[in-house]
Formats: C-alpha cells, sequence, structure tokens
C-alpha cells in the first residue's frame, strides 16, 4: 500500500470536459428535501474535479460516522493539490468500482489511503503546474502552487486552477508525481476545524434519518423476536385501519454478505435469512403505531430457547482446553515453559455481548424502479452495498447509485446492509421509494451484536516474579462465520486474535501461546468498535496486572521490562507515566491503573486514578491518555476520538450488556442499555505522540486499554479483582 | 385527523394529522424541519429534544394536541440566525460534535440552561445535561462549551 497505487485510481477520466452529475442534499425547502446538484468541470481522475471557474471538487471514498473522515481523506488530496479545504466541495463518492475500497472500518481510511489520495492530489498538481509552465514557456521548476493558483516565480504572474484544468487534461499523467515531506505539509499536521460541524450545530447536516423524496413511503418492520425466525401466518386487518396505511407485507432481513437462503451456512444453522412483516405507510407514526396492531405466529427455527447464558457456559466448558492455535502469537514451547515455572496464575474472564446502539437507529431510503436502483442511506461502504445489493435483486452493479448521507453513528453497525436491503425490498414490491426506520428497540433486540467471549489466561512466574509463559485462550463466537459464513470449527478466527498477536503485542514472555474455540452464538455478531481488541486487551491487560501482584512487581515496571524491544510502547509508557504523575505517593484508597495496546496500527495508553468510597464502591477520578498514532494528522481530532472511545468504553465496562434467554433480548431501550451520561464522564488529559511514522488508526484504538485500565485501578484500590464486564463502580 | 395550529420557529403552520401524533414527527416529516432527531421514542435521549415556550421538552414523547396555537416552539433551525447563538459559536470553537446526530438536542438543552442560569457550575450542567446521550462521547467538550458560551453572554451583557 505504501508504494504503488492502484491502476484504477489514475485512469485519466476522460481529454474533454466531461459533465458530473452529481446528487446533493439541500435542506432549505420543507419537506422535498432533494435537489440535483450539477457539477461540471474535468475530472483528471476520479477524486478531482475542477471547473472553469475553478471550483474544486473532492470525492470523498470514506463515509463519515463522526470519526472526522470526511475532513481528512478530501485533506489528504486538497494538501498535495495545494488548495485550501474550506475552498473546496466534499462529496461523498457512490460506490462505483473506480473509487475502489470505500468501507470506513478497522480504522483503515487513512492507512489504507494515504497514499494514494496524496498521490492522486499531486498527480492533478503537477498537470496543471505542467499546463502553466507550457503557457508561459518556463521550466516547472520556475512555478509554484498556492491556494488553488499556479505562479510564476520570475514574473509573479498567476493563473488559477480553473483556467488551467482544460489544457492540464490533455497532457500526460505523470508516473511518478513528488509528494510532499511532511514538513511541507500546510494543512496535514496541525489542530485544524473540521468542515461539517458548522453543519452540525444548525441542523442543516443531513443524515439518513432526514432523506425525503417526492412521493416516498414509510416502513416500520416487525422482527422476529428470535432474529432468526419465520412468519408462520399473520393478521394484518386492524394495521390496515389505521390511517395512511397503505401495505402490510411480509418482507426479510438478510444476514450480510449472503449467500441469502435461509439455510445459508455451514452448517445449516448460520442463516442468510429471516423473515419480517413492514407496514408501508404514508407517515412514520402511522406506521408504528399500526405495527403494534399486527398479529404474528412466528416460526423459531429451533432459536427459541437460545440464552446467552447457556452460551457463556459452554465457552468456559471449552475453556479447559488449548484451542486452535495463532501463529502469530506463538512463541517457544508453553506447555513446557508453564511445566518450569515456579507459580502457575490462572484467570478467566468475561466480557458480554453488546450492541453498537448508535445515535442514529439504522434507516435507509431506496427506490428501485425496473433494473436501477438509487440509495440515499447512513452506511459505511458504499462498494460493498451495491455488492451485495447486486446479489440480492439480481440487478447490474452499474445500475445502482449509492447516496451516502452522514452517518450518527456507526460503531462497526453500518458496514452491513441489512436495513438497507430491507427498504429495497419493499421499494421493488411497493413501486414508490420507500425508507425504513429501524425503532431504537430493533436496534437493541436485534442484533448484530458484538461477540461475548471468555478469556482463560494462564501465566508462569519464575521465583523472582519474572513471566516465562504466557497464554490466552479465546472462547467465543466468529464474527468471520456470522459475516462471510466461513467455517471456524477447525480455523481461530484472524479477526478474533486483534491486539494480542505479536505484533500489537509485543511482551518479551520466552513462551506464549494464544488460541480460539469457536462457539456457535445462535445470533448474528459482529464487529463493534475495536472488534475484538475490547474484549481480548480486556483480559490480557488485566492479567498483566495480575503477573504483577502474584510476581511483586510494579505493574508499569513489568510492562517497561517486558516491552524492552519495543521502543515506541515504551515512549508510549513513559509519557503516561509523566502525564499522570504515575509515581506520586496517593492517599489510602486512591490508586492509579494503567493499560496499553496496540491496535489499528496505533498504540494507546491509559492510566485512571480512582478512588475507593466509605459509602462502598469506587469512584473514577481522573483519565489519563497517550497516543502514538503515527504523524498526527489533525491531532485535536484525534484528541476527540480518544475522549470518544474513553466514553464509549467505560460504558461497556461499567453500563451496558445484551443478555438473551428463551432466544430474546431482555434489553430493549436506553432504560435497559444504559449509558453514560453528563455528569458520570471523569475528567480526561490526553496527550498525543509527535511522530514522523506513517499514520495509524484514530477511530477506534483508544478504547482496548480503557476497561482494563479502570479494573487494575480498582485493584490497586480495593484488592478486588474484576473479571466480568459490565460491573457496578458503586458496589464494587 | 384533525388540523393543528403550530408556532414553530416564529411561523405559523396548520398539519393535519392524528392527535396522538408525537410532535417530532409533526416537525421532521410534515413541517420538515429535520435537524430534529429521532433517537429512542421513549423521552430517554434527549435527540428529539425542542424548544417549548423557552423550556426543552422530548418533541418524541408530546403528543401535537397538547399543544396550542400560541406556544411557541423552536427547534435548531430557529434558534438564531446563521448558528450565531453563543452556545452555536462555542460549540463550533470547541469542535463538539462528532457524528453530530445528538447535538441538536444538546445545543437546544444547553441554551435553555443559560437562558435560566447565565452562570451555572459544573453540577447545574450535569442536571440540565443528563437527558441528553451523545453515544460519541462528546460530554467533556460540551461542558466546556457550556462554559465558554456562559462567557461570551456576559461579555456581551457588559458591552
Ligand atoms: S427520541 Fe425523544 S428522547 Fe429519545
Ligand atoms: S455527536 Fe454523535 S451522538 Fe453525540
Amino acid at each position: 500500500m505504501k508504494t504503488s497505487t492502484s491502476r484504477r485510481d489514475f485512469l485519466r477520466m476522460s481529454t474533454t470536459s466531461a459533465f458530473v452529475l452529481a446528487l446533493g442534499f439541500s435542506s432549505e425547502s420543507k419537506g422535498k428535501l432533494l435537489k440535483k446538484v450539477t457539477t461540471t468541470g474535468v475530472q483528471i481522475n476520479p477524486y478531482i474535479n475542477i471547473n472553469e471557474a475553478g471550483k474544486v471538487t473532492l470525492f470523498n471514498p470514506r463515509p463519515d460516522m463522526g470519526q472526522g473522515t470526511y475532513q481528512i481523506l478530501p485533506m489528504l488530496l486538497a494538501e498535495e493539490l495545494d488548495i485550501p479545504l474550506d475552498q473546496v466541495e466534499i462529496q461523498m463518492t457512490d460506490g462505483s468500482d473506480r473509487f475502489g475500497s470505500q468501507l470506513s472500518g478497522g480504522s483503515s481510511s487513512v492507512r489504507t489511503r494515504w497514499i494514494p489520495l496524496r498521490t492522486a492530489g499531486a498527480t492533478v498538481r503537477e498537470m496543471l503546474v505542467q499546463a502553466a509552465a507550457n503557457r508561459w514557456k518556463i521550466s516547472m521548476n520556475d512555478c509554484s502552487t498556492k491556494d488553488g493558483f499556479v505562479i510564476n516565480k520570475i514574473s509573479q504572474a498567476k493563473l488559477s486552477y480553473g483556467e488551467l484544468v482544460e489544457e492540464a487534461s490533455h497532457l500526460p499523467v505523470p508516473a511518478k508525481p513528488k509528494l510532499k515531506s511532511f514538513a511541507e505539509f500546510t494543512q496535514l499536521g496541525k489542530p485544524s476545524m473540521r468542515p461539517d460541524v458548522p453543519a452540525k450545530v444548525d441542523g442543516t447536516a443531513i443524515f439518513g434519518m432526514d432523506v425525503q423524496l417526492p412521493g416516498m413511503l414509510y416502513a416500520s418492520i416487525l422482527h422476529s423476536p428470535t432474529i432468526y425466525g419465520k412468519v408462520q401466518s399473520y393478521d394484518a386487518t386492524k394495521a390496515m385501519a389505521v390511517k395512511g396505511v397503505r401495505f402490510v407485507l411480509k418482507t426479510e432481513r438478510v444476514f450480510f454478505h449472503g449467500p441469502y437462503s435461509d439455510s445459508g451456512g455451514f452448517d445449516q444453522k448460520l442463516r442468510g435469512k429471516a423473515e419480517a412483516i413492514a407496514v408501508v405507510s404514508e407517515s412514520y407514526w402511522s406506521a408504528l403505531k399500526a405495527k403494534k396492531l399486527i398479529q404474528v405466529s412466528w416460526n423459531a427455527l429451533g432459536f427459541g430457547e437460545t440464552a446467552t447464558e447457556q452460551y457463556f457456559n459452554q465457552a468456559k466448558a471449552a475453556a479447559l482446553h488449548e484451542g486452535n492455535e495463532y501463529k502469530d502469537a506463538k512463541v517457544g514451547d508453553f506447555a513446557k515453559a508453564l511445566q518450569l515455572s515456579d507459580y502457575k496464575v490462572q484467570g478467566t474472564y468475561q466480557t458480554p455481548f453488546m450492541s453498537h446502539a448508535p445515535m442514529e437507529p439504522c434507516n435507509a431510503t431506496v427506490f428501485v424502479q425496473g433494473d436501477q436502483v438509487e440509495v440515499w442511506a447512513p452506511i459505511q461502504g458504499p462498494d460493498g452495498l451495491v455488492n451485495d445489493l447486486a446479489t440480492y435483486l439480481g440487478v447490474k452493479r452499474e445500475n445502482i447509485k449509492i447516496n451516502v448521507t452522514f452517518m450518527g453513528g456507526a460503531f462497526g453497525r453500518k458496514a452491513v446492509f441489512d436495513f438497507v436491503m430491507q427498504a429495497a425490498n419493499l421499494s421493488k414490491q411497493v413501486n414508490a421509494p420507500v425508507k425504513v426506520i429501524w425503532t431504537r428497540e430493533d436496534d437493541i433486540q436485534q442484533g448484530p451484536y458484538r461477540p461475548g467471549m471468555i478469556s482463560a489466561m494462564q501465566g508462569g512466574l519464575d521465583k523472582d516474579g519474572n513471566v516465562l509463559a504466557f497464554e490466552h485462550r479465546l472462547n467465543g463466537a466468529s464474527i468471520m462465520a456470522s459475516v462471510f459464513k466461513a467455517d471456524m470449527r477447525n480455523n481461530p478466527d484472524p479477526w478474533a486474535g486483534e491486539g494480542i498477536n505479536l505484533e500489537d503485542s509485543p511482551y518479551a514472555f520466552p513462551a506464549r501461546r494464544n488460541s480460539f474455540n469457536w462457539i456457535d452464538p445462535q445470533m448474528p455478531v459482529l464487529w463493534w468498535r475495536s472488534v475484538y481488541a475490547s474484549t481480548n486487551v480486556f483480559a490480557q491487560e488485566s492479567f498483566m496486572d495480575e503477573l504483577a501482584a502474584e510476581g511483586e512487581k510494579d505493574p508499569l515496571d513489568l510492562r517497561l521490562h517486558l516491552l524492552r524491544d519495543a521502543p515506541k510502547f515504551v515512549s508510549v509508557l513513559n509519557k503516561l507515566a509523566e502525564i499522570s504523575d504515575y509515581r506520586a505517593k496517593r492517599k489510602q484508597g486512591v490508586s492509579i491503573g494503567i493499560a496499553i495496546a496496540r491496535s489499528f496500527a496505533s498504540i494507546v495508553a491509559h492510566a485512571i486514578v480512582v478512588e475507593k468510597q466509605n459509602t462502598g464502591g469506587v469512584k473514577i477520578k481522573h483519565v489519563y491518555s497517550v497516543i502514538d498514532c503515527g504523524f498526527p494528522l489533525n491531532p485535536d481530532n484525534i484528541k476527540a476520538q480518544v475522549e470518544s472511545n474513553i466514553v464509549y468504553g467505560l460504558s461497556a465496562a461499567v453500563c451496558n450488556q445484551i443478555t438473551r434467554t428463551h432466544g430474546k433480548t431482555e434489553q430493549s431501550n436506553f432504560h435497559e442499555y444504559t449509558v453514560l451520561r453528563q455528569g458520570e464522564i471523569p475528567a480526561s488529559t490526553i496527550y498525543v505522540m509527535p511522530s514522523q511514522d506513517e499514520p495509524g488508526g484514530v477511530g477506534e484504538p483508544g478504547l482496548p486499554p480503557i476497561a482494563p485500565a479502570l479494573c487494575n485501578a480498582i485493584f490497586l484500590a480495593t484488592g478486588k479483582r474484576v473479571r466480568t464486564l459490565p460491573f457496578d463502580l458503586s458496589s464494587i | 385527523m384533525s388540523i393543528y395550529q403550530l408556532t414553530v420557529n416564529k411561523k405559523k403552520h396548520r398539519v393535519d394529522v392524528d392527535s396522538d401524533t408525537p410532535l417530532l414527527w409533526v416537525i421532521r416529516d410534515v413541517i420538515g424541519y429535520t435537524g430534529t432527531k429521532f433517537g429512542c421514542g421513549m423521552g430517554l435521549c434527549g435527540a428529539c429534544t425542542v424548544l417549548l415556550n423557552g423550556s426543552p421538552i422530548r418533541s418524541c414523547s408530546t403528543p401535537v394536541s397538547t399543544l396550542k396555537a400560541t406556544d411557541k416552539i423552536t427547534t435548531i433551525e430557529g434558534l438564531s440566525e446563521k448558528a450565531t447563538h453563543p452556545v452555536q459559536e462555542a460549540w463550533v470553537e470547541a469542535q463538539v460534535p462528532q457524528c453530530g446526530y445528538c447535538q441538536s438536542g444538546q445545543i437546544l438543552a444547553a441554551s435553555a440552561l443559560l437562558a435560566s442560569n447565565p452562570n451555572p457550575s459544573d453540577e447545574d450542567i450535569d442536571t440540565a445535561m443528563a437527558g441528553n446521550i451523545c453515544r460519541c462521547g462528546t460530554y467533556t467538550r460540551m461542558r466546556q462549551a457550556i462554559h465558554s458560551a456562559a462567557k461570551k453572554i456576559q461579555n456581551t451583557k457588559k458591552s
């Protein structure tokens, strides 16, 4: 990814003026919010369009869910193009092939587009400079660029990009455009204002929820309470009597990337689709009211008695045996090293199933007209959606157009498109644009969920407390099996080793082993912010402190010693110790706990200070954080993402979880799936490490070490070791 | 269906809806101000917050039939001309929004707090803002922005 750029990114779109028709949104007029915005101009590569008036449009291939891609991806283009981001218009890409991968996920947006997008910007800049040099009959070296102009360094004459673009588009595409050095950046690398913020303080930002089309109908969905299920029979008489209701129909919920058969999957259990009933109405309120009046008899397909308790019991039983081994975490002979140890330590950790619960529930507006499909939706990846829709509807990929809106949060949930497929299915059935809106109850009760996991940890120490052997057995559901219907019975899920492989966790243990035992969750599971790193690191970093306690070492010193060959980790820990005053004497009942993890190519360490309360429980006093995510592109947004991960991760540690009995989810809305609110958030101090390395991920790496830092602090303050999440801070 | 008269953002609207229709859906789908959001439908999250005669209410749990034509309803679109309310300005300066979905509700709740309490303490903020969830976790920045908006308001009063 570092040097080569896909050819696709560099195809010259045309040699003459190209007309790009794009759909945009405007929120001025009431009711009819959709307007056609026409951009004309020359498109030298797919990401950049410049018209003769000098207006620059940049195409953004990474949907924004709050993590800041709306700014930072176009800024990669703008930096090299030498135009301030506030002078350009940003449009989201539509899923077409020419934009390559367009998925926001795995904190990968900048990492994968860091070179390609900058190269795209530099290519166009060089062609504009060449065009100007030709016109002035001077060498390119005598030209510079600034703020959308090429400047003649000899005469100080200026030509705008708009004046040059037509000519530039006829020139050969430079094979190796020169990229700026970090020192030459004028936009990247300093705190900057995100261009989406103004629209998010005055109500004009358009989320999927806000899309309105002429003739659009609204749909609410009655899902199978057991998630997987079929409709045996239903009575819609009362629902049809509600004013505004136009149709009550059977629809489907398909599970992820196919196959969309109802018995798909290697063991006939991981199903491809479920059935549901939809109310399609002239208003959403009437659709919601009518949904409550439908009588359905469901066939639970054998999922009627599944329970999370049973799942965890199975996982704990599996944890007694070694699972399928991870090659990327193997060091030495673990069994032998454990045998030779003077002390053995064990700990079994449990992390729950979680709902993403983004603020904006899933929704999508789709219009299927014959073999043409258009979508307006808050989704993480328009290209993946094109693929899934093409398979599902049997239409050509080029006939599918995706309009990506802002997402009101996603955290992984909107990288699968079951809710969009529902809208497509319904639009096709009723021959009108349909907007499907899931309720919060649909969101929390229907999954997909982060898998709950059992991590069985074992360690061996010598007499002096040195760690000789370290084992992490993962036991639980496979996201690979859920999303791609892969058979994970005899393989370790490759994603499940995240955050604890040797690259992410370079602790110098003489012997080490990670393995995975697959347990069928009997429900759809999916990546959730930081994915398995969120569950793995809780166990691993908590257990590090258990080993430190057993070996009578300071937790920071033990880590510094074991990470001695990983200088970046050491720097992060030293900085953390400094900003948190780690070694200060604290009064009785006040303790500081730490944890560190690398995930998505960035290192984050947190230190949490807790105070034991006389009334019982503990109070979080302060969170200190250090992040090394390589060259910090917008340090203020990096801080914001760490703040966000602290809150999201603490909510998961001390508030919420998904439990299921009799095939049903026990939580339904924010009174049962509680989240942290204003007044429950500790103060934080965040330090972003300066770095000249390639940028790493930002949206997720702050999450994994938060829960173990908290639990390590609690252990030091109270002597109680928390091994199961979530727990209640006030009664610990 | 019945006709209701509503005053939203200083404009009068006549809407023809069922009496139990929550104000939220009237504002969004009938009148067309989509800045007010749906988050839970149960009064639990605050995404649907609007001001009723200056006080924050949950529009998802306010049937249209409970409102009078003289009631002044303010949505985010009506809080100020061109986003010039001190809370909105402070929000931009502190770069509060992430996904932004909760923010209309947060800003309206904060503006109501400052209207009744020009110099709120941290505890006042905790109480006034407790009904508004932000899944992106922008709480710390919101607190800072409320304090700085309070200063802005005091400074304009002085000058
Ligand atoms: S939508 Fe009204 S409080 Fe959540
Ligand atoms: S900014 Fe995303 S929910 Fe608050």
